[in-house]
């Protein structure tokens, strides 16, 4: 399996990453190497196998619907990069910027 | 002991607590000793990176005078633990190794740090490991190398490179690590000390920060299996705020691990022992199954047939939940995030190029300035290793090769997992080797991936199959390093694993041989 510089793009983009020219180079080679060797799988037969997400495969865990004790505001705050009194400060999102 | 033994790490924990019991030794005494060792050999070892030299002083004394006052102690009372850099402890920075959470201070702590605190240890320091505990030598840590107490031109493995290279060097005790694929046992084994991978929801991951959730697991490293014990009797448990944790008691790991396992049966897997192994790690194999025999243990061979598909397995998913969990870094709630008016006025140059060249198509392309933030902020606070997994997991979850990677590598998961139900039908445990060669040196592996990833060929189905993991010092390389071996049981069957490694402990020495570099102080220059 190999892959394009343009597939690798792609997938920066998704994964809200910005490459450079020689990341991206770098990565088409290491990438697709890697992904040859996992095309390993093919080779077991997994007609009719059910998936295994979990290791230890729980039901559910239910707890009451009460409110808990959550993180203070200013605690909750006291690492973020932008902020103001009380929210969270991110780059306008609406309109011409 | 008096407070002036050289090494007084050699001594195993609970002897340690005896002599502070007795008052033989003082906890500041220990603290001093952690602070003293880890100043002469931490320059050349790197294996911390933090050290809270006055807060844990202060600590010690504190536990000196509640122990002088008679007060009733937590179960590690006055004894200096070291902690991997990925488990928040609140108001200590929390790094992962990142230049992405330099900065990042929690609020609270993990599960683990409030049980250690609570059983009144001493947490001396935080640990080094690879960025975001992704790698196997602690290379890819953003801030400094560690070296491997027995040849420093190595790596001590990984990711809990730190964790390992603070005990093999007698800085502390005992360890805590993180274990996704390996990264507690094979740095274990790289470096000569014993480390122990719990069954998969014993300990509470709460606080851990998340590298792939199916498959992190916390535990203890230590030189020795009766102090792995005791760390894991501390540790594990259920904790409400770990949905996946086991809802089961703890046994006293600490009072049962010097029982001796009746008529245990230990298998192994023949072809681990051939291709593309160190004659080493063969001879080493064959020497502990034949310590093993004569402690009474019926050896048999066994069979696990998807083994070899396991690091192809473990690398799809493993990166396909890293990239999801790492999605939360985002530059806006906490960590690291770019410089925003640099950002803006770039993204405005752009726009006015592309509007002089008319290309419409890319600019409606373009990048909003929240997606440019994410970008940008990622781009600059993940280093080499952690985006190459980011990309081969959103790679292997996007859409048309879902099903080829992600879903295929979660089938053969239930393949592998079956592999073990029908081997522990046969055996108690089963024998193998940790890796397959001893600790390569600095740089060897960095520029090729995909010869990193084939190194944790022996650790990763334990993590994918969720079952405990026993890595301990069972021989030495014809150069002098140490290889380590592990023994894997059941779903919960850390009881038996730890009476099986203390009883080789009992006829064997390994764990108690010492690195070079603190034999020799020579070897300091």
């Amino acid at each position: 399996m190999s892959l394009t510089r343009q597939e690798i793009e792609k997938v920066a983009l998704l994964a809200r990453l910005i490459l450079t020219p020689e990341e991206v180079e770098e990565m088409t080679g290491q990438l697709g190497r890697v992904l040859e060797y996992m095309a390993l799988l093919n080779e077991v037969d997994t007609e009719g196998v059910e998936p295994l997400a979990h290791a230890v495969e729980f039901a559910n865990v239910f707890r009451e619907d009460r409110v808990e004790k959550s993180l203070d505001r200013e605690i909750a705050l006291a690492n973020a990069p932008h902020r103001d009194d009380e929210c969270y400060l991110v780059p306008a999102v609406l309109g011409d910027v | 002991m008096t407070s002036l033994d050289r090494f007084p790490f050699d001594r195993c924990a609970s002897e340690l607590l005896v002599a502070l019991r007795v008052g033989h030794v003082t906890s500041e005494d220990l603290v001093q000793a952690a602070l003293a060792q880890i100043e002469k050999y931490d320059p050349h070892v790197g294996a911390f990176l933090a050290v809270r030299g006055e807060k844990a002083l202060d600590q010690a004394r504190e536990i000196d005078r509640r122990r002088a006052r008679g007060e009733k102690l937590g179960l590690l009372a006055g004894i200096p633990v070291a902690v991997k850099d990925n488990l928040c402890m609140e108001g200590e920075p929390t790094t992962c190794a990142s230049r992405m959470l330099a900065n990042f201070v929690p609020p609270y702590d993990a599960t683990v740090v409030a049980r250690l605190k609570a059983a009144d240890a001493v947490i001396i320091g935080k640990t080094n490991l690879d960025e975001f505990a992704m790698g196997g030598s602690t290379e890819t840590s953003a801030f400094q190398k560690t070296r491997n107490p027995w040849d420093l031109e190595r790596i001590p493995g990984g990711s809990s490179g730190g964790a390992a290279a603070c005990v093999a060097a007698r800085m502390v005790p005992l360890s805590v690590g993180s274990d996704t694929g390996g990264s507690i046992r094979q740095p274990a084994a790289l470096c000569g000390v014993t480390g122990l991978k719990p069954t998969y929801g014993r300990v509470s991951r709460y606080g851990l920060v998340a590298f792939a959730s199916s498959l992190d697991q916390i535990g203890p490293l230590a030189q020795s299996v009766e102090d792995c014990a005791l760390l894991l009797e501390v540790l594990a448990g259920h904790d409400p705020r770990d949905a996946t944790s086991i809802n089961r008691p703890v046994p006293p790991y600490r009072e049962l691990v010097f029982q001796r396992p009746d008529a245990i049966k230990i298998g192994y897997v023949p072809e681990m022992l051939s291709d593309g192994v160190s004659p080493d790690v063969v001879r080493t194999m064959e020497e502990t199954l034949n310590v093993f025999r004569s402690l009474g243990a019926e050896i048999r061979e066994v069979a696990l047939p998807h083994a070899r598909y396991a690091v192809a397995t473990y690398y799809i998913i493993a990166c396909s939940e890293a990239s999801s969990n790492l999605a939360r870094y985002d530059g806006v709630h906490y960590g690291y995030r770019t410089d925003e008016k640099a950002m803006l006025a770039e993204l405005a140059e752009e726009r006015r190029r592309l509007q002089q060249e008319g290309n419409l198509a890319a600019l409606d392309d373009l990048d909003t300035a929240l997606v440019r933030l994410y970008r940008k902020t990622r781009a600059e606070g993940f280093g080499a290793e952690v985006k190459r997994r980011i990309m081969l997991g959103t790679y292997a979850l996007s859409a048309g090769y879902y099903d080829a990677y992600y879903l295929k590598a979660l089938k053969v998961r239930r393949l592998i997992r079956q592999d073990y139900d029908q081997a522990f039908e046969r055996v108690d445990m089963i024998l193998g080797p940790v890796t397959p060669a001893p600790a390569f040196r600095i740089g060897e592996k960095i520029n090729d991936p995909l010869a990193m990833y084939l190194f944790d060929l022996f650790t990763v189905s334990a993590n994918l199959a969720g079952i405990p993991a026993l890595a301990f010092p069972a021989g030495l390389s014809t150069e002098g390093l140490p290889i380590g071996v592990q023994l894997q049981g059941p779903p919960l069957s850390e009881e038996r694993l730890l009476q099986m490694g203390y009883l080789f402990q009992q006829v064997t020495d390994w764990h108690r041989r010492r690195p070079p570099l603190i034999e020799n102080d020579r070897l300091l220059s």
